[in-house]
């Protein structure tokens, strides 16, 4: 068994070793698949936060992962086609730049979230499983029915969006670009973790009585961590769209929500690196089985069985224990 | 807009309720006596339209088809219990999301594997195609009535099941004290298998009737379920009565929103941006209506109070 | 005499045809320790449930430090120093002992709204909490994780995550629930000593604690306060020999 932190450490290095190696060796595609591994391990991390550190087990953060990718393909799609973007009375320009559509869907999705919180959090257990679902669900049907957007069909972004000083067109550079996002997220994250409102929230989780009774409001605590997982997972979302160079409504999709907590519980709920390990792992299996059968989702049903039914702690849990201070 | 249009908008919305019924009345059961929510229930219901389609498409009898859904759902629902959930009673709601998960995997992708990734169809069996003239002159299609009558068959079974059975019995008090029944006698592993093989056939049962309506396919399942999970929400968790009177308006507010919003915003927009923006709501309307249920009553409107 | 610190007036609560608390006045006065006891089911849960928050009452007020507090949730209550401990060890299990009553004093003096610095890397906290593991004797092991812990020492974390709080009043729910005749005693010494601190209001079922304690003592039985005195008061009424005593032995 190593030490939590190491394994963070050597996790990391891994992910950027391989897009490098990608690299030296000309296989772009492969620096793809790093890619899309380090945006699905960010959206994941932003789970974590709810769900790992909170016990919020959300259905639906689909709902925030699509916003973030929304905030992204409005804002191109108004930079593309030289159209300002009406809201009431506030006239905006689109935009390519990759900052300003972060910070766009960074406070989107947190606004969601927020709202959603609020209501969803009247409740606990399954009623709260419930209605992340259906909120997910409701942003699903509400993007396909938004017809000055693509409806069921999408918005294509032609060009990936700009970022100060970088070719973002170059796979290596995007990736580190994500990469590095990552690592910011992760750094705040465990910092998060330890930080007073951590050690309330994670209380919160295991004695909500002994938080009231300290008289904290678990509620208050648990709004804010949804607040935030929503906001991380929005960022995700953001990348995601600008990976593809495409926004659909399946990034609402309740399969995505149910993708997002697979990663987290495949890699080990409640670790740090938990969501990164497990989203290599979903994107390596992905592209391995995938390549030799069609149907590799059955595969990864019994491996998820097997993981809840016999191994829970993930994959983290089997290697690395638990760090403390 | 007329009152026949509006007559048959709120049957259609009845109709859709009716089959929301069934589905939320085996979720709410499981839930209510056994503690478990399970995502897998939609998978059901794929699995009976999938055994309606084949068995009417061998032999040509619709009520085959139906047994034959009710059938390799319960089968599907039982072998389920036995192998998977059983182990999880016990489990937190995590556990159970997870693992109902995978299962939806499992059976999603084995579906398409043996019957392809090309919808199938069901036909409505001749006795009961064409349209039915009601009363006030309202031409009505006879299956989408039969629906409604089928289903409020099943609830008034279901009611009568609950309230005036021994194994009803035994099962509204495994709902409130499972220790107390298993004292008595009764094996509590078998009531868990049966209510479980019951709620499986009940969605087998609305994917067939569904499934003469719309296409059989992978997927199918899971919209229903999530509609079936803001139906619970709205009637709260274990009651059928609230299942019920929740389906009935998931499904009317769901049929009428999408009818009437437009016509609403059109009388103060041009009709292009008010169908729009008409279209837009209505596919939230029904989000919107748990929402409000749930700032009113946060355990639903006949769950038990917190 | 002193005004009481935390005082109920008539409280009266019902679930159905089952009357868990009828016309409930206790008092609980600065210094004293005043034992609650009861048989099972006398209503002792929903009592302490309507004192401490969780609960409201059909009829009734609760008054904390002069304050009515009888619409307050169980947050604000302990704002307004109420210092609570359970029945059954409500802590968090993954944490280690440390964490455990750095929480306490989080809720205390500090704000939850700081998300960089560690918890533990600050030294108001900190000195708060290893205060209080220090007076529960657990000062030694701040770094164990509490679901390593005993069951003894889990009682003794529980009272020290409420000193944590420095209340103005305790209400304690069986601290000796479980505990071993010497583990009893230990505890009995500590809470002796505690009073000067603030007043509890001790709902406990250990007799040999309660007598040993309990300045006052209040007897519940079917949801009613059948009689409320001193010691030789209680052990000489009829009606507490009858209802409880006369039961127990």
């Amino acid at each position: 068994m190593i030490p939590e932190r190491w394994l963070t450490f050597a996790v990391l290095v891994g992910l950027l070793a391989v897009a490098l190696g990608a690299l030296v060796m000309d296989r772009p595609f492969t620096i793809t698949l790093a890619t899309r591994a380090t945006i699905l391990a960010l959206a994941a991390v932003g789970l974590n936060i709810a769900l790992g550190q909170g016990g919020l087990v959300s259905f639906g953060h689909a709902a925030f992962f699509g916003i973030g990718g929304y905030a992204m393909g409005i804002l191109a799609h108004h930079a593309q086609t030289f159209t300002p973007l009406e809201l009431g009375p506030l006239t905006i320009t689109g935009t390519k730049s990759m900052p300003v559509i972060w910070l766009t869907a960074v406070v989107a999705s947190a606004l969601a979230a927020l709202l959603i919180g609020l209501l969803a959090l009247r409740t606990s257990g399954v009623y709260f499983i419930m209605i992340t679902l259906a909120f997910g669900q409701m942003f699903f049907y509400f993007a396909i029915s938004w017809s000055a957007y693509g409806g069921e069909d999408g918005l294509s972004i032609y060009v990936r969006n700009d970022f100060p000083g970088l070719n973002t067109l170059d796979p290596i550079q995007f990736f580190g670009l994500c990469f590095t996002l990552l690592c910011l997220v992760l750094l705040f994250a465990g910092r998060l973790m330890r930080s007073p409102f951590g050690l309330a929230l994670n209380a919160a989780r295991q004695a909500p009585e002994r938080v009231e009774t300290v008289g904290l409001d678990p509620m208050r605590l648990r709004l804010l961590a949804f607040v935030l997982s929503g906001a991380v997972t929005g960022l995700a979302g953001a990348l995601f769209a600008d990976l593809n160079r495409f926004v659909s409504p399946a990034m609402f999709s309740w399969q995505l929500s149910g993708e997002l907590i697979v990663l987290v519980i495949l890699g080990g709920v409640a670790r740090l690196i938990g969501p990164v390990v497990g989203a290599i792992a979903f994107v390596t299996l992905e592209h391995v089985l995938g390549d030799v059968t069609e149907f590799w989702l059955i595969w990864l049903g019994v491996a998820l069985l097997l993981v809840v039914l016999f191994a829970r702690g993930g994959i983290v849990g089997l290697v690395a224990r638990r760090g403390h201070g | 807009m007329s009152a026949i249009l509006i007559i048959e908008q709120v049957l259609n919305g009845l109709q859709f309720g009716v089959m929301l019924f069934l589905m939320a009345a085996g979720l709410t059961l499981i839930f209510g006596v056994m503690g478990l929510i399970n995502l897998a229930h939609g998978s059901l219901y794929m699995i009976g339209a999938f055994a309606a389609a084949a068995v009417a498409g061998a032999t040509g009898s619709f009520l085959l088809a139906l047994a034959a859904a009710m059938a390799a759902a319960a089968a599907a629902g039982a072998l389920v219990e036995l192998t998977v959930i059983r182990r999880l009673y016990a489990a937190d709601h995590l556990d159970q999301v997870l693992a109902t998960f995978a299962l939806i995997l499992i059976f999603s992708e084995g579906t398409r594997w043996i019957f392809g990734s090309f919808p199938l169809y069901l036909d409505v069996p001749a006795a009961l195609s064409g349209p039915v003239t009601l009363p006030g002159g309202i031409d009505y299609p006879r299956y989408r009535l039969a629906l409604i009558g089928a289903g409020l068959a099943v609830a008034v079974g279901l009611w009568a099941l609950t309230q005036h059975t021994r194994i009803g019995i035994r099962i509204r008090a495994g709902e409130n004290d499972r220790e107390m029944i298993a004292a008595l006698g009764v094996d509590i592993g078998r009531l868990y298998t049966l209510v479980f093989a019951l709620g499986a056939a009940l969605a087998g049962l609305a994917g067939a009737l569904v499934g003469a309506i719309q296409s059989v396919q992978v997927g199918m399942g899971e919209p229903v379920l999530i509609l079936a999970f803001v139906v619970i929400v709205i009637g709260g968790i274990g009651s059928i009565k609230g299942a019920f009177i929740g389906a009935l308006l998931v499904g009317l507010t769901d049929t009428l929103g999408g009818i009437f919003l437009p016509e609403f915003f059109k009388l103060f927009m041009e009709p292009g941006a008010a169908t729009q923006t008409g279209a837009s709501l209505a596919s939230m309307a029904i989000y919107i209506l748990m929402g409000l249920v749930l700032i009113w009553r946060p355990t639903g409107l006949f769950g038990a109070r917190a | 005499m002193a005004e009481p610190l935390l005082a109920t007036r008539g409280l009266t609560k019902s679930f159905g045809a089952v009357t868990a608390s009828e016309d409930v006045s206790i008092d609980l006065r600065p210094g004293e320790i005043h034992a609650v006891i009861g048989p099972n089911g006398a209503g002792k849960s929903t009592l302490i449930r309507q004192i401490c928050g969780g609960l409201t009452p059909d009829r009734g007020t609760v008054t904390l430090l002069g304050r009515d507090v009888t619409r307050m949730g169980t947050v604000d209550r302990a704002r307004a120093g109420l210092g609570r401990t359970f029945q059954i060890s409500s802590l968090a299990m993954e944490d280690s002992v440390l964490e455990n009553a750095v929480l306490g004093a989080l809720g205390a003096g500090g704000t939850p709204w700081r998300f960089w610095r560690p918890a533990l890397a600050s030294a108001d906290l900190c000195a708060r909490a290893e205060e209080a593991l220090e007076k529960v004797g657990l000062a030694d092991h701040r770094h164990t994780r509490c679901g390593d812990l005993s069951h003894g020492q889990r009682r003794q974390l529980e009272v020290a995550v409420a000193l944590t709080l420095r209340p103005k009043v305790f209400v304690m729910d069986e601290p000796m629930a479980g505990l071993g005749a010497e583990g009893s005693a230990r505890m009995t010494r500590f809470l002796d000593g505690l009073r000067a601190e603030a007043p509890i209001l001790l709902v406990e079922h250990d007799m040999d604690a309660v007598f040993a304690l309990a300045d006052r003592i209040s007897v519940l039985v079917y949801g009613r306060i059948i009689a409320t005195g001193p010691q030789e008061e209680i052990r000489a009424s009829r009606a507490v020999r009858e209802a409880y005593l006369g039961e127990a032995s």
